[in-house]
């Protein structure tokens, strides 16, 4: 039998495994040692637990969901018919507003308080996973582009969806970087930044001219090789153990 | 020997709105849990288990009694979590702002997470789990969860998510290796 890749192996810990891969395991101990490691970190998740509800949980639950019921069974369509009124929605969404501000402005306050807990070489290792994966989602769109070989013309509506959303995540980061001293980084994912931009904001439906001259602007500024080096660095310092040799940027 | 959950949605369809309450005494704690390490919040678990309920009570007369009730339910608990998680991260890539610790607001977008306080081994590593939980995108995070917390097959995974089971294994594939690159270098020099 082959040695089994790493789906293999999240199969096989989960008993989901191909019919041939425990016995593999017991005679080749490379793939034993890479199915340890990855049984370590599995099982360090498990020690994460729920908190238990306290006595009496499920009669609090049973109150808060008993009149909701009612309502629910016997006039939410009346309900929504008298919601439905141009007088009810301008106060509904004005009620609504309020209420997404309050619970904004309480997620903030919260995140903020839990982050200052943690340590800083906790802190910089998320921040590098975290952007080392912006800039695989980030690769993986503009080699979409590079590599569609359509003659004709191109729809990259989804290209720019999915631009549009790594564009304020790249901005975050591309500042962490930059009050890090990472200026290697962060003028990576400057330009990034400007590459991703001019793809959300293009015409979705493009002519063989208009594509050839994104996808020409993106290979003349070598931007899908400034993204791997940086992806590249970025898993190195990740490999680093947790200390404080690593702290020192981003 | 109290009401089967059968009987109780009998009861249900039939018109009997308390008989609804069998469902709640016998499943909420499960559905609680699900919803925590979904979310990583006791309050947003707790609105969870009550949109839950809410949905599965609205929606009663669709359960076709082929799967348990409580997978059913908990498909729907996924399903409410995942929309949550999701309108979250919305959320926190348009509010995040970098201010003068800009570095500790950066990471706020991955570590919405409790205090595992009950965590016996080291601190480091104790401090990891809920962000590392929290880096992965919501589809990833309710099929890692559904997989490795309440040992939901692929293929169930896949209907909870109706998505393909191949793309469900996908997703608890890539939630492992995000975990695993944040968490390994811990582990290795720890003893979980």
């Amino acid at each position: 039998m082959k040695h089994l890749n790493e789906e293999d192996l999240v199969l096989h810990y989960y008993g989901e495994g191909a019919a041939g891969a425990g016995e593999h395991l017991e005679t080749c101990d490379a793939c034993r040692a890479s199915f340890e490691s990855l049984a370590r970190v599995l099982r360090a998740m498990d020690r994460l637990d729920a908190p238990e509800p306290l006595e009496g949980y499920e009669g609090r639950v049973w109150n808060r969901l008993r009149p909701e019921l009612k309502n629910s069974r016997e006039h939410w369509w009346n309900h929504l018919a008298l919601w439905l009124t141009p007088r009810h929605l301008g106060g509904a969404a004005a009620m609504a507003a309020l209420l997404v501000a309050a619970f904004l402005a309480g997620r903030v306050s919260q995140q903020r308080q839990q982050v200052a807990g943690l340590s800083g070489p906790v802190r910089e290792r998320i921040m590098l996973v975290a952007v080392g994966e912006h800039l695989e989602r980030s690769q993986m769109i503009l080699v979409e582009l590079i590599n569609n070989a359509s003659a004709g013309p191109v729809d990259i509506t989804e290209e720019q969806e999915r631009a549009r959303d790594l564009v304020d995540e790249n901005r975050l980061y591309r500042q962490v970087a930059l009050k890090s001293g990472d200026t290697g980084v962060s003028s990576v994912l400057d330009e990034l930044e400007r590459t991703l931009l001019e793809v959300a904001h293009s015409p979705s439906k493009l002519d063989s001219v208009e594509f050839a001259r994104i996808r020409e602007r993106i290979e003349a500024e070598g931007i899908l090789f400034k993204i791997r080096v940086v992806g590249s660095n970025l898993r190195e310092r990740e490999r680093s153990p947790l200390g404080p040799q690593v702290g020192k940027a981003l | 020997m109290g009401q089967s959950d059968a009987e109780a949605i009998a009861q249900i369809r039939a018109g009997n709105a308390d008989a609804f309450r069998v469902l709640v005494e016998r499943h909420s704690r499960s559905v609680f849990r699900l919803a925590f390490r979904m979310t990583g919040n006791q309050q947003d678990a707790e609105d969870l288990v009550q949109e839950t309920y809410l949905r599965a009570y609205r929606q009663i007369r669709k359960y076709d009694g082929r799967a348990a009730f409580g997978t059913w339910l908990y498909r729907i608990a996924a399903n409410c979590s995942l929309d949550l998680i999701r309108a979250r991260k919305r959320r926190q890539e348009q509010q995040t702002p970098v201010d003068d610790d800009g570095q500790e607001v950066a990471a706020a977008a991955a570590s919405d997470a409790p205090t595992p306080d009950r965590l016996a081994f080291s601190v480091e590593l104790q401090q990891l789990l809920g962000p590392a939980l929290n880096l992965l995108s919501p589809t990833e995070r309710t099929a890692f969860v559904l997989r490795h917390y309440e040992g939901m097959c692929i293929e169930d995974i896949g209907q909870a998510l109706g998505v393909q089971a191949g793309a469900a294994k996908h997703s608890v594939f890539r939630a492992v290796q995000k975990l695993r690159r944040v968490l390994e270098p811990a582990v290795s020099t720890g003893r979980p």
